[in-house]
């Protein structure tokens, strides 16, 4: 299949512009990271937009906050696991606790960084960002879905995390896609099973679809851009229609998507559900490629566990 | 207020601070009182821009705790600045109470900004200054920091961010009462020479005694008028100024006195000035 690839933190860097373009109440924030995360542009482009705030992704998080409190809408940017990680404290008792109107960039997110390594994988930071009170979560499947996200949150009130990756990955969504918060996408229609997927999983469970509908297996895709809120009334439709689900993400199992559907599922519609996430442990360096096949994060690992849930049902 | 008003109203702002301590069991008494002169002068010196009846004043200058746990001292004073009822004081830390062990700003009018967790509350200052400047507000942020906070790093991030903006609009304070919560800190982490430090990151620096609230007046006041870089005050002060037993002793940074402590504190407030 012939699919353009972009990488999604295009689409974070040209919604900025976007709202820098419309003079929107904004301040973008970077911790020395601009050209990773894209935000390089509004430096270049906006200056007056843009602070870097250097090594510091503790201050930069305090300082979108007081930004914040001011009346301007900040847009705190750099490696997820940095922000998630080192910065978590003051997510939680100074954005969060507030409730304050903080928007949280996280790029290079899940093990497609790829030759950096485990310490610049982000494979914790839905686990972290979903347990806070207040947060709005969301894992876009692409380039365009990650710039529509991004103008989403800008319009949304309150603290909102979004998370994308570095590399480029095919394309799935146009401009014409409908994206809103809390609302998952269907992006194939099926009657056996449903794969809930994020992030670039998105396209691999497509592909599954596609290639066990040959094999006569009708697989459901639900785009499960937003974990927080989710969208659990797209949850328990799947499992009542399809009877059994697979979740699919770039992340640790423990806290991501698949607990986030199993918590669902196991409060309001018990049904079979297998995941396909990193199983309890840290990355490697190694090709984005070569690191999604050993982590078991691709289309094949996702036809197994389809087969694997469809067993159970 | 003048000076003889400022030192009555210290006197009142100690009694509520052990009294509230004590009717709620627990809280941080020592670095409340360390803090009273620089929390009275602030908001009764007519330093800071805020008007009671209206918390929400686009308007106002704002003010960050950033050592939370001595909301307290801030509490009496918004109380007796006429936020809300004195009557709320007897009600820290209770079930349901607009008064939370550390400062929630949803809950106590005129807070304006939550805090607890320490070495956080100059950045969010610094975001206030930014904003303010982004869209040409004239409003000023003061933050007050204790000694023992500025162990945490994020507090130097902050002082970075402050100068290299040159956040002439930042205000901050530091409580330097020497002592914190497992000793003093010469014997923890020593902060060495804290005004060299302060200078040497570029701000403005106006050293007082913070016991002498005409002091603490005339350095909110220089601290406005220099331009072009943050100013810092640091306070020489005594943790737990105005109670004897409390005075420079760790276990009473964060304890409640019992009633017969409580009586001979008031007592001491309350007695012959020194």
């Amino acid at each position: 299949m012939d699919v353009k690839k972009i990488p999604m933190r295009d689409g974070y860097g040209e919604a900025l512009l976007e709202l820098c373009e419309k003079g929107e109440n904004i301040m973008v924030l970077d911790a020395d990271v601009a050209k990773s995360t894209r935000t390089v542009w509004i430096r270049d482009k906006y200056p007056e937009y843009f602070i870097d705030m250097g090594i510091a992704e503790q201050d930069m998080v305090g300082t979108a906050a007081g930004l914040a409190l001011s009346g301007v809408t900040p847009f705190a940017s750099t490696y997820c696991v940095f922000l998630s990680g080192r910065a978590f404290d003051q997510i939680r008792t100074t954005v969060c606790y507030n409730n304050l109107n903080v928007k949280l960039g996280g790029a290079h997110a899940g093990i497609s960084v790829g030759p950096d390594g485990a310490t610049h994988q982000s494979l914790e930071d839905i686990a972290l960002m979903r347990a806070l009170p207040n947060m709005t979560v969301i894992a876009p499947c692409d380039s365009e879905e990650t710039r529509k996200a991004t103008l989403a949150i800008a319009k949304k009130q309150g603290p909102c995390f979004v998370r994308f990756g570095r590399e480029a990955v095919p394309v799935v969504t146009d401009k014409d896609t409908p994206f809103e918060i809390g609302k998952a996408r269907l992006c194939r229609e099926g009657k056996d099973v449903t794969v809930i997927a994020c992030g670039a999983m998105v396209y691999e469970a497509q592909l599954a679809s596609d290639e066990l509908k040959e094999e006569g297996i009708s697989v459901r895709v639900l785009d499960m851009h937003t974990i927080k809120p989710l969208d659990a009334d797209a949850v328990i439709a799947a499992a009542k229609e399809t009877g059994a689900i697979v979740t699919a993400e770039e992340h640790q199992m423990a806290g991501g998507l698949g607990s986030a559907v199993a918590e669902c599922l196991a409060l309001s519609c018990p049904a079979p559900l297998e995941m396909v996430a990193v199983h309890d442990s840290f990355g490697e360096s190694g090709k984005p490629e070569e690191l999604m096949n050993k982590y078991k994060l691709n289309k094949d690992a996702i036809i197994e566990q389809i087969k694997a849930v469809i067993a159970r049902k | 207020m003048n000076t003889a008003e400022l030192k009555d109203m210290c006197r009142v702002v100690r009694s509520d601070i052990v009294t509230m301590v004590h009717k709620a069991g627990s809280g941080h008494p020592g670095g409340s009182l360390s803090a009273t002169e620089i929390m009275v002068g602030l908001y009764f010196g007519g330093i800071i821009k805020v008007d009671p009846k209206d918390p929400k004043w686009e308007g106002r200058d704002r003010f960050i705790l950033s050592k939370g746990h001595v909301a307290p001292v801030v509490y009496s004073v918004l109380a007796r600045m006429g936020y809300f009822d004195v009557k709320e004081l007897d009600t820290l830390r209770k079930l349901g109470s607009i008064l939370q062990g550390h400062p929630h700003m949803q809950d106590t009018p005129g807070l304006d900004c939550s805090s607890g967790s320490l070495g956080q509350g100059l950045s969010i200052a610094n975001g206030l200054a930014l904003g303010f400047r982004k869209q040409g507000m004239p409003n000023r942020v003061y933050c007050l920091l204790g000694d023992g906070e500025l162990q945490e790093g994020q507090v130097w991030e902050a002082v970075m961010t402050a100068a290299h903006h040159r956040l002439d609009n930042v205000c901050a304070i530091v409580d330097w009462n020497h002592v914190q919560l497992d000793g003093t800190l010469e014997e923890i982490k020593d902060l060495g020479d804290l005004t060299l430090k302060w200078k040497d990151f570029g701000w403005n620096v106006i050293e007082i005694d913070g016991h002498d609230v005409e002091q603490v007046v005339n350095a909110y006041k220089a601290a406005m008028e220099f331009k072009g870089r943050p100013g810092v005050i640091i306070a020489h002060t005594i943790k737990g100024k105005g109670v004897s037993f409390m005075e420079n002793d760790c276990n009473w940074h964060g304890n409640a006195p019992n009633a017969e402590q409580l009586e001979k504190a008031l007592d001491e407030i309350n007695g012959e000035v020194k």
